[in-house]
């Protein structure tokens, strides 16, 4: 079954370098990808994650503002019912790693994170959300 | 009889004041300010390939612009004391991103963000801390912001003349580059037309009032940081400064009252003779424009004068000691290259915003450069070197050919070019086929990145200390707007926001004189910004993929 995924950008960061390349190397990896553009809130995500029935919701979060705003989008989507698992790609500090985990998130690539890692990962969380 | 080249450089060396230096090398050879042919290209001179002026780095090093900004102004202001006491010459504003997109601190949308990438300046009184005991007669000021540059200027302008700094002693720059926050960095509010309004309102404001002041930084630094390759940078930017220079004509100003306080920046990436072609070749493309397609007869107008960073993308959160190397070789091929003056990235940088460690290495780096490896020696060093010279026509070849796609996209302008090639996603799309290309060449392997995909033993080893930035900051930030809003006379905030409302349905009014008066009333960047969004609407990116 072909895996669908939304990336999106959260909140104020226009970096959008990492999220377009990203989505390009899923869709390589036969991935459908939904990507809604920048300036997202984590109600609008959640909304457009669950009308795209998608099996994951990747963010990318350059500015730091990770900590605030991943778990947010966790929790929209849990508010609506949906148990879509949420993954985190970008500048997040290995010390963060505990609190993004106990806050939900699925899984967290770093900079650096190979595109082989990341279809794998999330090839993996989806298989245990369907499970 | 013309004198020959050389003879026309040497008149203008032997003007130059030179600095208090030995001009030799470390075992006593002494040096000439520049080698190369009597008859062949010289810095100093047209089409300044090998540099704008004649001496060079033998009259005055390139300014160590350290790029700072964090939590609220006062926070700011002490880093900002901390890079003058440490030999830092000027100061370069990083505004937090809530700044950049014009949302006062306690905006819904600037959750989380407050204070994180850079500082956080809602009104007059942050401005005013932000400065505070920093003499802006001597030390010049770089301010990073795009949307709301002629807001952030206006609060920079109310803040001195409180001072007693008058508006023509004021050195500094405005980064104010819109066309490139479209194309690449995405940090837009407005549409591009009503944004570029802005930008010509500046652009005469600083003309008409502040004649040491750079009204754009034409950057190329976020389109390559987005992903373009050396040569889009390059013509990307470039054309977006003709686009800068075609406004300012259609606003009635000459060529030469703008084109001497357009000033460029440009990334210093890792391919080393590359990035140093770039450089060579950006100078001449620009000087041959502004006289040939434009008509400049200033020579100033010619000289394309630019402020370079290191790649931040080039760094890694692998083993991140050595973007020490990876940024001491980008930031010599800015030195190389002729740069007016240089940031560098600090060692941390992949992984949060610097440490004051990081930061210090960041600025020794430079001073490495500049008082002990001798390259300041001499001018344009590599000039000559049959690679570098076939490079540099190369970059100009490629650059050419990009501008002439934007040209006919524009039917013959460079404004409308770029404008349209914003509209219809032809940059971005351009951009994000690059940094594809470029990111499948290190997934492949055929790109290696040491600590990345190869060599990654040590990457276990203990992380460094980074900064670390609590959303104490943003309560703290919000109780100082709570300050300014209780504090502040409701009936001026009114008064000057109808009469910047007033001035912006106007398209011939320049917006200036009322976001100054509306910095004096502590009108708020989230009000300013605000009011100008009823009257221009909101720019909305559709996005591809």
């Amino acid at each position: 079954m072909t895996v669908r995924v939304l990336v999106a950008k959260v909140g104020l960061d226009g970096h959008d370098r990492g999220i377009k390349v990203v989505a390009r190397l899923l869709r390589d990896a036969r991935m459908e990808v939904v990507y809604t553009g920048l300036f997202q809130t984590p109600e609008t995500v959640a909304i457009a994650a669950i009308q795209e029935d998608v099996d994951v919701v990747g963010l990318s979060m350059l500015s730091g503002a990770h900590l605030t705003l991943a778990p947010l989008v966790v929790e929209a989507l849990r508010a609506r019912g949906s148990d879509i698992p949420v993954v985190v790609g970008g500048i997040v500090p290995n010390n963060d790693l505990d609190d993004m985990r106990a806050a939900g998130v699925a899984a967290v690539f770093g900079p650096g994170a190979s595109a082989d890692e990341m279809v794998a990962a999330i090839n993996q969380v989806v298989s245990q959300s369907r499970a | 009889m013309t004198p020959s080249a050389y003879d026309q450089w040497l008149a203008l060396y032997e003007a130059s004041a030179k600095r208090d230096a030995a001009f030799a090398t470390m075992s006593g050879v002494d040096l000439d300010p520049v080698y190369g042919p009597a008859d062949g290209e010289f810095p100093g001179l047209f089409p300044y390939t090998r540099g704008v002026h004649a001496s060079m780095y033998r009259s005055r090093l390139w300014t160590m612009r350290m790029f700072a900004g964090f939590g609220t102004a006062i926070d700011t202001n002490l880093r900002f004391k901390e890079i003058i006491a440490a030999g830092g010459q000027g100061l370069s504003t990083a505004f937090d991103m809530p700044t950049l997109l014009g949302l006062d601190s306690d905006d819904p949308m600037a959750l989380g963000e407050v204070g994180r990438c850079g500082v956080a300046i809602d009104s007059l009184s942050d401005m005013r801390d932000l400065f505070a005991d920093i003499d802006l007669a001597t030390i010049t000021t770089s301010m990073t912001i795009n949307s709301p540059a002629a807001v952030m200027l206006a609060l920079f302008v109310a803040q001195a003349e409180e001072k007693g700094v008058a508006r023509e002693q004021l050195g500094g720059t405005l980064q104010n580059d819109i066309l490139k926050e479209y194309q690449a960095q995405k940090e837009f509010v407005f549409p591009p037309r009503p944004s570029m309004r802005l930008v010509r309102d500046t652009i005469a404001f600083t003309a008409a009032e502040m004649p040491k002041w750079n009204s754009i930084s034409v950057s190329g630094y976020h389109i390559r940081e987005a992903g373009s390759t050396a040569a889009e940078e390059l013509a990307f930017t470039l054309a977006n400064g003709f686009a800068y220079v075609e406004l300012a004509q259609q606003a009635g100003l000459d060529v030469d009252e703008v084109a001497p306080r357009l000033s460029f920046f440009f990334n210093a990436h890792i391919d080393f003779f590359e990035e140093i072609a770039k450089y060579r070749a950006a100078r001449r493309l620009w000087a041959t424009w502004m006289k040939e397609h434009y008509g400049a007869t200033n020579e100033l107008s010619w000289k394309l004068r630019f402020h370079t960073q290191t790649a931040g993308v080039s760094l890694t959160a692998q083993q991140p000691e050595v973007n020490v190397a990876r940024t001491a070789i980008e930031a010599l091929a800015g030195v190389l290259g002729g740069t007016q003056s240089l940031h560098t990235n600090s060692m941390d940088e992949a992984l949060a915003l610097p440490s004051e460690k990081a930061a210090r290495i960041a600025l020794r780096t430079q001073q490495v450069i500049a008082y002990e490896t001798n390259v300041v020696n001499v001018a344009d060093p590599l000039g000559g070197s049959w690679f570098v010279e076939e490079l540099t026509d190369e970059m100009a070849r490629q650059a050419e050919a990009i501008f002439a796609e934007i040209e006919a996209m524009g039917e013959g302008s460079m404004l409308e070019g770029c404008i349209r090639g914003i509209e219809e996603n032809w940059f971005q799309g351009r951009i994000a086929e690059s940094a594809y290309n470029l990111e499948r060449s290190f997934n492949r392997g055929t790109r290696v990145v040491v600590g990345v995909n190869d060599f990654t033993e040590g990457n276990d080893d203990a992380d460094l200390e980074i900064l670390r930035i609590t959303n104490a900051d943003e309560r703290k930030q919000v109780g100082r707007l709570n300050d300014v809003r209780r504090d502040r006379d409701e009936s001026k905030v009114l008064l000057a926001l109808e009469e910047l409302t007033r001035d912006a349905l106007d398209p011939e009014v320049n917006l200036m004189p009322a976001l100054i008066n509306a910095s004096r009333a502590y009108v708020t960047v989230g009000e300013m910004m605000g009011a100008m969004e009823k009257v221009f609407g909101r720019h909305v990116e559709v996005p591809t993929l």
